[in-house]
Parts: structure tokens; sequence; C-alpha cells
């Protein structure tokens, strides 16, 4: 089974991003990492190529930057990368980074393209939805548990009470939740190996797809934070602060 | 122009977040709802009673709703005046939302908390956790999709009569529309709804353990509250995703949220930073809940939370 894992490239999120004063678009640093919810899609895709002895191809928008984030991906065990590079993409909405993401893809044959639900920086959460209808795939989101074979796949997908078991047959769009499984630990060998795999840099022109968005932000303002609290160091007795604070508010 | 809402129905009726987002669009003009769900006379007319004129009603049975819904959507917008088609955050919504802006090639902007159609189609948003307000305007033909926040707007009853209801017929999708929903299961939360309750006791990675989570229940029960959970532990398994609190997940809004072993990751903060009180434990000083915490305990919450569960319990 060959397997396409769309990741993402992001901002440090230890440190809180900045937006540039122009357009505010997010500001990109060099050395971006890897959105740890990705590790879960990567995985998936491990398992199941592993299984089946297929392959597993990275796809990635993103600034280049020194590829930091892309190398822990193929660290984990992908065999190559497609990265997408382009300043004329810079602040592209969700809909032209999944047809950036789809040609790309298109351009191979994958039995399943495998996203995470929604990104750590964004948080749009509608790019593999977007990508299945630009591919003419079913779309299998929220998928909580996956299992792949003879040309079908299931899975299990969270819903607001409970989950459904749904089924397709392949090719499809998969956007896995963060319980999908429990990513490896990338290896030292993996780590080293890394460093040599392929990495294919791409243009937007290269794929034919132009940044043409109808959508601008007009104006970022900073919310008012809520008023500083009361920290205090439990000395054994801070249970009695919190039975104040509930009778100070009525709730006992 | 027109305002177009997707509902969504649970348990045989529309889901409170649908008529959350008729009541917004009845604000703003005539309203027109895509109806996805068996669909029945009570349903229609509770739709109507918070300002739908006119219902669009698709019934997909066991086929997964996000293609037929999407392109059988995507029909009946096209040509219309639809300055804004409103989604909600649920799982389903997210789907025919995606779907539909790359089927139109519309606009879409997602976690909405405002969105106004005078002049420019404009929608606010909070990104960074909350932390930055954005306006963004929207332009081009057709209409905007938009994916709001649950609570960002109020359902109130306008008294409106039934509306006009038409029935949608399943679209072919050919192979996008080849998932099938084969089982469905609830995975029922017990004691009060997390949405309504006024005390909300969430637990984090913080407390180590599954079996932790019945601290969670005790304190909860002595203070009449609900349980609510992070993305973390919900995905670790140790309590159903309709626990969890955040962005993909419940936004809850009680008088008194207390966070335990929760670290205030920016996907939580947003679905839980309305509350009126916050109160967190959390044994690292430097974690992010305590930014929004109107008291914050820096200690072990193996300690701290049997202690306040004897305090509250000898009342």
């Amino acid at each position: 089974m060959n397997i396409a894992v769309c990741v993402k490239q992001i901002p440090d999120p230890a440190t809180p991003y900045e937006l540039d004063s122009e357009n505010h678009w997010v500001v990109r640093p060099n050395d971006q990492v890897l959105d740890d919810t990705d590790r879960v899609g990567i995985e998936v895709g491990l398992q199941l190529a592993e299984e089946s002895e297929g392959t597993v191809t990275l796809f990635s928008m993103s600034p280049s930057g020194n590829l930091q984030g892309i190398r822990q991906a193929l660290a984990m065990g992908a065999n190559s990368a497609v990265l997408i590079d382009d300043e004329a993409l810079k602040g592209s909405d969700a809909l032209t980074t999944a047809k950036v993401l789809s040609a790309a893809i298109s351009e191979g044959e994958y039995d399943l393209v495998i996203a995470g639900t929604e990104s750590s920086d964004g948080f749009t959460g509608v790019v593999p939805q977007m990508m299945s209808e630009i591919l003419d795939m079913p779309c299998l989101s929220f998928a909580r548990k996956v299992e792949a074979a003879d040309g079908a796949v299931t899975i299990e997908r969270q819903t607001a009470s409970g989950y459904e078991v749904v089924s397709t047959s392949m090719p499809a769009v998969l956007a896995v939740t963060n319980g999908a499984v429990v990513p490896r630990y990338p290896t030292f060998k993996g780590i080293m190996q890394a460093k040599s795999k392929p990495v294919t840099v791409k243009t937007a022109a290269d794929l034919g797809i132009e940044n043409a968005s109808d959508q601008k932000v007009t104006s970022v303002d900073v919310v008012a934070s809520r008023a500083a609290g009361d920290i205090v160091e439990d000395d054994g007795e801070a249970y009695i602060k919190i039975v104040e604070m509930l009778e100070q508010v009525k709730v006992i | 122009m027109t305002t177009w809402v997707f509902a969504e129905e649970s348990e045989g009726a529309p889901t409170p977040g649908s008529l959350e987002l008729v009541s917004k669009a009845a604000t703003m003009g005539p309203v027109t709802v895509f109806y996805v769900g068996t669909g029945s006379p009570e349903s229609f007319a509770t739709l109507g009673g918070y300002g739908a004129t006119t219902v669009h009603h698709l019934d997909t049975g066991d086929a997964l709703p996000a293609a037929p819904a999407s392109a059988a959507l995507a029909g009946l917008l096209t040509g219309t005046d639809a300055s804004v088609v409103l989604f909600g955050m649920g799982n389903t919504d997210r789907d025919v939302a995606g779907m539909l802006a790359a089927r139109m090639g519309a606009p879409l902007v997602a976690n909405a908390l405002d969105v106004s159609t005078d002049g420019a189609v404009t929608v606010t948003s909070e990104i960074n956790g909350g932390s930055l307000g954005i306006t963004t305007e929207v332009t081009g033909s057709g209409p905007a999709i938009v994916i709001t926040r649950p609570k960002a707007f109020v359902a109130e009853s306008t008294g409106g009569g039934a509306p006009e209801v038409h029935t949608v017929g399943v679209p072919d999708t050919g192979h996008a529309g080849d998932a099938t929903i084969t089982e469905r299961h609830v995975e029922a939360s017990e004691g009060p709804d997390l949405e309504a309750a006024a005390v909300i006791v969430s637990g984090g990675r913080g407390l180590g353990a599954e079996d932790k989570f019945a601290m969670m229940d005790e304190l909860a029960g002595l203070l009449g509250g609900a349980v609510g959970g992070t993305r973390a532990v919900v995905d670790a398994g140790w309590v159903p995703y309709s626990y969890q609190i955040g962005q993909t997940g419940k936004t809850v809004k009680p008088d008194v949220y207390i966070a335990v072993g929760v670290s205030g990751a920016m996907q939580h903060l947003v679905g839980m930073k309305g509350s009126s009180t916050i109160i967190a434990i959390n044994k690292d000083p430097d974690a992010p809940i305590f930014a929004v915490a109107d008291l914050g305990i820096v200690g072990d919450l193996h300690n701290v939370v049997p202690q306040l569960i004897d305090a509250l319990s000898a009342r």
C-alpha cells in the first residue's frame, strides 16, 4: 500500500507566534518544527505501509527553512518527502493549501492520503475534507482507529455522543485524531538516515496553482486578558483557598 | 440576501448548536436551513420557531453525509442570493463545510465568534488560544462559508411558524460518496450535561492515570457539577470524546471551572476561558492554565483534591 501523509512545519508552539504587521500572516522562522499532531498520521501511515510492504511519502507546503520539521518526520521512517515552497503561496488560505497538496499528490498514485484533524497553528480543520473533494475520494474524518486491507478501509469515527464505524473502498482521504495510535520515537538510525532521504521541492507554478484568496485579515487586536488571579503554592492547606472561593461565588 | 444555516439532527431533533446558528441568522434577514437527518414535522417546526422560513431536508441514511450533503448543498446554493452559509464545529459540519468550499471554490473562515453582512461579509474570530482577535473580510461573488465556535450565539425563539419544507434527493457523488456507516455507538457520559452545568471539574494528563477520574466524579458530585477532560485524556482513552473540552470538543462557560492537572494548551483554553471563575491545580508553576486562573494552586493534585473532597464532604 502506498500512502501519502500530509505534514506541516510550524513555528515552535512553545513560543507565542508572531503576525507580520502588513498582511497579518504568521511569521515563519527558519527553524520550524514538525506539528506534533502530524506524528499520529505518520504513524498510521507507517503501520499500514509496513504491513503491506508499501511506502510512505510526505507532502508539505511551507517555506523550507532548514527542513527541521520535515527531517523530524522522515526520521520516524517515511521514505521521502515532497515540499511545495513558493513565496507566492505566502498567506494562502485553506483552499489554496488543499489545492496545492492535492495537485502534488495527484502526480503519484496513492491508496490512502492521511492528514491530522487540524494543525496546531491555524486550527482551521478543513484541509483534509477539501482535499477529498478535489481528489474525488471519500473523506473519513475524525478517525480514532484505522484498519485497511484488501482495497477497503474501515475507521471508528468520533461523534458527539460516541463513535460510528465507517467503511469505504480505497483510495480515500483519512483525517486522524490524536488518539488513533501512539507515534513511535525516531531511532538514532532513523535520525541519521533522514538526513539523506530524498526531499523534492516544487513551486506553485510547477503544479499549475495560483494563490487567489477571497479573504483578507483586515485587523488584529489583542484580546483583553483576564485579570491576574491569585496564584499560591500549596503549603498543605491551599485547599482551604479553594473552599473559600467556592463560598465566595456561592457554589457552596 | 438570505443567510443559510447547516443544521444537524441529534436524537430526532435539531442540535442545540443548530438553533444557535438559526437564531443568529434570523437577526441578519431571511433564513434558509439545510437540514441533514431523518427529519420530522416537529423538527421543522422547531427550526421555524427559531426563525427559519425555508428548510431543505436531506436524509442520507447510512451513507456518510460529507459528500452527498456538500454536493446537494452546492447545487441548492448555486444561483441564489445567499451571502453566508453558517456551520457549527461539529464533525459533520466540518466535513460538509470543507467539501462545499472546495466544490464551489468559495472562501471559508473557521473559528468565527461573530459575522456581519452589512456591506462586505466580515468575520471576527480569535486565534492563538484566544489572545488575538482578528477580523477577516471576505470578497468574491459566491457565498462565504463560515464555521462558528459553539456558544458564539444564543438560541432565542422568534415564535415563527412552520417553515416551507423541501425534500432533497441524495445526489450521486460517485467514489467520493462511497462511504457507509455500518455501526453507531453511544458512549454516554453520566451526570449533568457538560454544556449546561454550573460547575465543571475537568481533568488533564496530570491526573496520571485513568482511575483517577473517580476523584473527578466524586468532586463534581459534591458540587452538583459535571466532569470534563482535555484532548489528551480523551486521546489516551481515559474518558469518552463527549467529555472533551476545547477546540475540537465542547465550549463551556460555567460559573466555576476547576482544572485539575490541566496544563492549559491553546486548544483547551479556547473551550473554557469564558468560564466566570477558573480554579486551577497543577504542579508546574509555569503551566499556561495559571494565566487564566482566578485562583491557581501550585501543588500536587493528589494531595489537594482529596483534601478538598474531605472538606466538602464534611460540610
